[in-house]
């Protein structure tokens, strides 16, 4: 094979770009600009450190099925560690939110990042949401029953129905961490490729 | 090489300034290690709520006027199932967003008939029915107005109902097969057998509660448990759960609207809040290309405190000249300062 053949194979296409748009010092980078020096970007890596928590967790309590952490107190226990790994996460994603709002982490070419983040925190609204209404208890009764209305007002329930348990707890622990993970491993990448945006500042003109 | 105007709120100044060690492995890792350790520590502290699910066995036990109030709507079709319109049927337009009927086009795609879901069908499944099962013959072979006259008498009479000695009692001479229907119904509840029934009416395994779940919503006893728990709509309920938790504390601005007007007045206030949600959502996400909204971080000066070391940095010394910032660029390299904007 010639090495000109070897350079228009798909798969060495696909590294070179890999490796101009991601080299392996900006993937792992050992140094930050001087203005990485906030309390604010420490909630990015918190989020990122619940959200592994919870998913350990949840693939604790997967192991026993829905019911264990009724009958069993290291069930109930798990349990506790799920729900407050999840409260962490969110409180952890909302200041980095608003901390990346008031930065206007946008600029620069940073916008797929910003919107990446957004569609995380629905996602994540979306799976925390079917993890209350799959809890088998009173709260899934209750809440389920009057998160029906306002689905059902949308059209949406006629296909996500909130008061099936089996359809809930599927999505729950399948469809939407997939779409939380690979979305959140996205945001990383992008935050990765281009950089923590810099303070403001304005210049006169900028090169295109 | 051509040159376009620096756009503040959607161009980035490039970075010339200095780089510190930055270990992101570790800073990782010391950040798993606290979240573990403060998950941990909550857990063990504060536990989890885990209120049993209401059954409907528990439901006819403890309230059985409440669940025979709710069987007579069922079977009457003036409960909330019944009246609720797509997707379980066609009994109501349902809420419109302005001119748009959302769920009424999408359709019945659940469908639920609650005279035969919740009441006669169950009752059909009794084994050894003996004077029931002339009671339901009786009543599938009637015709509407027929029906219609029992439940009329009965409903009358149901302002007196009570329930002694393990039945229901109502006197209503002229309510043909009604009183048994709604008695053994209830009878039939009250043994847990309807808590199976309606669960088990596609096969052996199940894992789909819309049937149980609907009737027990159309009682009072759920609404009154949750009442009692601070958990209803009034009382921003969406976000709580049982106990002294958090919740969906990250709900609070969906279930916020439906505290004010007009969402808080409106008939179609679930279809109108969504829809809000979803706007304000699509705001959100769409910030870095909105003039105006994407001003307002720079506007606020929020970051200036978030940057505070960084443009402490930028400060001259005394009689040095103006303070940089945002508007007046500082031009110092050796302060790790701004000086060329990023393509």
């Amino acid at each position: 094979m010639s090495t000109t053949e070897i350079e228009r194979q798909w798969t060495t296409r696909l590294r070179h770009r890999v490796a101009a748009k991601l080299p392996p010092e900006k993937l792992l980078p050992d140094t930050q600009p001087t203005y990485v020096s906030s309390w604010i970007y420490v909630f990015g890596v918190t989020t990122l450190a619940a959200l592994v928590v919870v998913i350990a967790t949840g693939c604790l309590l997967a192991i026993r099925g829905p019911q264990w952490w009724h009958e069993s107190d290291i069930g109930h226990f798990v349990n506790s560690l799920h729900l407050w790994s999840v409260e962490i996460f969110f409180f952890a994603m909302v200041i980095h939110l608003w901390g990346k709002f008031f930065m206007a982490a946008w600029r620069g070419g940073r916008a797929l990042t910003w919107m990446t983040g957004v569609v995380t925190f629905v996602v994540s609204i979306l799976t925390a949401f079917t993890g209350y209404v799959s809890q088998t208890n009173f709260d899934s009764q209750w809440i389920s029953t009057q998160a029906k209305d306002g689905i059902n007002a949308t059209g949406g329930g006629a296909f996500f129905n909130v008061l099936n348990l089996g359809q809930m707890l599927m999505w729950h622990i399948v469809l939407l961490p997939i779409g939380a993970v690979a979305l959140t491993v996205l945001h990383v990448l992008l935050v990765r490729v281009k950089g923590v945006v810099p303070p403001f500042a304005s210049t006169n003109e900028v090169e295109s | 090489m051509t040159k376009k105007a620096f756009r503040p709120d959607v161009d980035a100044p490039r970075w010339t300034g200095g780089h510190t060690p930055y270990d992101i492995a570790k800073e990782g890792t010391i950040a798993l290690l606290v979240v573990a350790i403060l998950t941990i520590a909550l857990a063990t502290v504060f536990g989890s709520p885990d209120v049993p699910a209401v059954t409907i066995k528990r439901w006819s036990n403890t309230t059985p006027v409440d669940f025979a109030m709710t069987a007579l709507s069922e079977l009457s079709a003036t409960s909330g199932s019944a009246l609720y319109g797509a997707p379980y049927n066609h009994n109501a337009v349902g809420q419109q967003l302005g001119p748009l009927q959302l769920a009424k086009w999408v359709g019945v795609r659940i469908p639920i008939n609650a005279v035969n879901d919740f009441v006669i069908n169950p009752l059909e499944s009794l084994p050894n029915q003996g004077a029931l099962a002339t009671d339901l013959q009786q009543w599938k072979q009637a015709s509407t107005s027929q029906r219609n006259g029992w439940i009329a008498d009965y409903t009358k009479a149901a302002a007196h109902l009570s329930f002694k000695s393990g039945n229901v009692v109502v006197t209503a001479a002229n309510a043909g097969p009604v009183p048994v229907l709604i008695n053994d119904l209830t009878q039939m509840a009250r043994s847990g057998a309807l808590d199976q029934n309606l669960v088990s009416h596609s096969g052996f395994y199940t894992t789909d509660y819309t049937l149980p779940l609907l009737f027990i919503a159309d009682g009072s006893y759920l609404a009154n448990l949750a009442d009692l728990q601070h958990l209803k709509g009034t009382q921003w309920g969406m976000m709580n759960e049982t106990g002294s938790y958090p919740g969906q504390a990250w709900l609070w601005l969906y279930t916020f609207w439906y505290q004010v007007p007009p969402f808080s007045q409106s008939g179609n206030a679930d279809v109108l809040v969504w829809g809000f949600m979803m706007a304000l959502t699509a705001l959100l996400l769409l910030i870095p290309f909105i003039p105006g909204l994407r001003s307002i971080p720079r506007w606020s000066r929020v970051y200036r405190l978030i940057w505070s070391e960084h443009y402490r940095g930028l400060q001259p010394a005394s009689g040095q000249g103006t303070r940089p910032s945002a508007d007046r660029p500082a031009t110092s390299r050796a302060t790790g300062d701004i000086t060329r904007p990023e393509a």
